[in-house]
């Protein structure tokens, strides 16, 4: 379990980036719900948390492909890989993140990165 | 559907969505099934997307259509909604969703000087890539955001590039003369010379470009050329048919056309936008992909919803590393602030304004700002 921030400091329709590698985004929905899910779009190297938030589905920031927040599952391309999500659990207060053990989604790109070591 | 790209098959899913459940026949002249365009002047142009990649269905999808693909439609019948096909053959169906797109627009009396391109399709995008591979001098004729990625993907192949612009501001329409000014210096900042305010005379050469004329009188050396001087609606095919068309098929602002059981959608469309009352035509990748939404609804309706406004349009570029994001209309605008970043660290977001309240915002890498402020454009339509 990772500690990610605490629930009173994302107010609803916010997103918070934990800075791991890859990095994933807590959201909290405008109806009260948390959710985690990779940051990184599967389509290109775009940051979710700055997407657009509507009720359990955020929009890429880039390209508009939406990603619904419970299963990960892509509506339309140009994306056409659901994005992992991972377990959250709020507790004290505190939202903790449970790191799926599924590989990730990751965009060639980044993948290649990645797969290069540390940048 | 006639036109198998983006917006035609964006009004299959959405028939299909909307619970369409009979016959769905798709036509397209392009040999190809639906592929991604933006790609042809980035990603697939500098070699790091391969064409599997350029395909906009998942795998897994299937519409129940069947596609007509390599065949031109010709002409519509608009009361019987009959389309006649070029190989002769006609297809008759209730509803027609008019999806053809728009096609580079050329100069004049370039057509067969070897080394001269035009990019729209696959087929053109393979062609200039190949050509980019082996080097030399580039002269990119308009620095419209076409030519203004080819320009970047070329220079960071290692071409030696010229961009030529007859306006003295490139992009000057889409994001006014400022913000023009402040993208089209990602030009300079990287060494590709940028030359404004003249006009294109002509081409130099044999078999083979030799050089672009420029009508000062100057001539730019050139191995290639890419003429990126916009693109017109691929109506012509409409003639006769009792749609109204100007600058495309003139729709209301749902897509709906003056023939019952015809709709338009799309970049060959004009739609009617409420807000600004009057007709535009929308060339962007966001809009064919969200606005046959609403035209499949006043299809299946027969005209018994009112539309919804559709968002702002929204676009991007990606040029020399730059993420271009704008939503709304420059034009609309008297004035524009630049409220975060600088332009010569490139992360501009820049917010235009009309009597004080925001109509449109530019963001360049400035992803997260950029989605509120378009966000609130929404919000405030
Ligand atoms: C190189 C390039 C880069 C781009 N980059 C961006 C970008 O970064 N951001 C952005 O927002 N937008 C971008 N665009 C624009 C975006 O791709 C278009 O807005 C989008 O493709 C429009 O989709 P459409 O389906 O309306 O038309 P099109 O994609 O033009 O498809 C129309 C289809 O209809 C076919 N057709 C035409 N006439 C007939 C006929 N008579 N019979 C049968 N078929 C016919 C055509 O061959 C074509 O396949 C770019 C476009 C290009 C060309
Ligand atoms: S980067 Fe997310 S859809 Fe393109």
């Amino acid at each position: 379990m990772i500690p990610a921030c605490r629930l009173v400091d994302l107010p609803r329709g916010e997103a918070y980036r934990l800075d791991i590698d890859p990095p994933v985004s807590v959201f909290h929905t405008d109806d009260g719900e948390v959710f985690a899910i990779d940051d990184t779009c599967t389509h290109q190297d775009a940051s979710l948390a700055d997407g657009w938030l509507e009720g359990c589905e955020v929009e890429c920031p880039l390209h508009a492909s939406k990603f619904d927040l419970r299963t990960g599952a892509v509506d339309a391309p140009p994306a056409k890989r659901p994005v992992r999500t991972h377990e959250v659990r709020v507790e004290d207060g505190m939202i903790y993140v449970q790191l799926s053990l599924d590989a990730p989604n990751l965009p060639p790109c980044v993948a290649a990165r990645l797969a290069g070591g540390p940048a | 559907m006639v036109g198998a790209s983006l917006a035609g098959l964006s009004a299959a899913r959405s028939l299909r969505r909307q619970g369409f459940d009979g016959r769905l026949v798709v036509i397209g002249d392009e040999p190809h099934r639906p592929y991604d365009r933006p790609p042809l002047s980035k990603e697939f142009l500098a070699g790091s997307l391969a064409e599997a990649d350029l395909a906009l269905e998942p795998d897994e999808e299937d519409l129940r259509a069947e596609w007509l693909l390599g065949v031109r439609a010709v002409g519509l019948d608009g009361p019987q909604r009959a389309v006649r096909l070029a190989d002769g053959s006609e297809v008759r169906a209730d509803g027609v969703v008019i999806a053809t797109g728009a096609a580079a627009r050329t100069l004049p009396g370039t057509d067969g000087l070897a080394g001269v391109h035009t990019l729209r399709t696959l087929d053109d995008a393979r062609a200039l890539r190949d050509e980019l591979a082996l080097g030399g001098r580039l002269v990119v004729i308009g620095g419209g955001f076409i030519g203004a990625e080819v320009a970047s993907t070329a220079y960071a192949l290692g071409l030696d590039v010229t961009v030529v612009e007859a306006a003295p501001t490139p992009l000057a329409g889409p994001l006014g003369e400022t913000m023009g000014g402040i993208v089209s210096a990602l030009h300079a900042d990287h060494g590709v010379r940028l030359l404004c305010g003249v006009g294109v005379k002509g081409l130099r050469g044999g078999s083979r470009v030799e050089a672009v004329l420029l009508a000062d009188g100057r001539s730019v050396g050139a191995d290639i050329v890419v003429v990126g001087v916009g693109a017109r609606p691929c109506v012509e095919w409409l003639a006769g048919s009792g749609l109204a068309l100007g600058d495309g098929v003139t729709c209301g602002a749902d897509g709906r056309t003056g023939l019952a059981g015809v709709v338009a959608v799309g970049d060959c469309a004009s739609w009617y936008d409420p807000r600004a009352g009057l007709h535009r035509r929308v060339e962007h990748w966001t809009g064919a992909r969200e606005r046959p939404d609403a035209a499949v609804t006043a299809l299946l309706a027969g005209g018994a919803v009112e539309p919804s406004a559709p968002r702002p349009p929204y676009f991007w570029s990606d040029q020399y590393g730059v993420k271009i994001q704008f939503a709304g209309h420059a034009a609309a605008a008297d004035s524009v602030t630049i409220e975060e970043g600088a332009r010569d660290e490139h992360n501009v977001l820049a917010v235009y304004r009309r009597s004080g309240h925001p109509v449109a915002v530019l963001g360049m890498n400035q992803p997260r700002l950029f989605t509120r402020w378009r966000k609130q454009l929404a919000a405030a339509a």
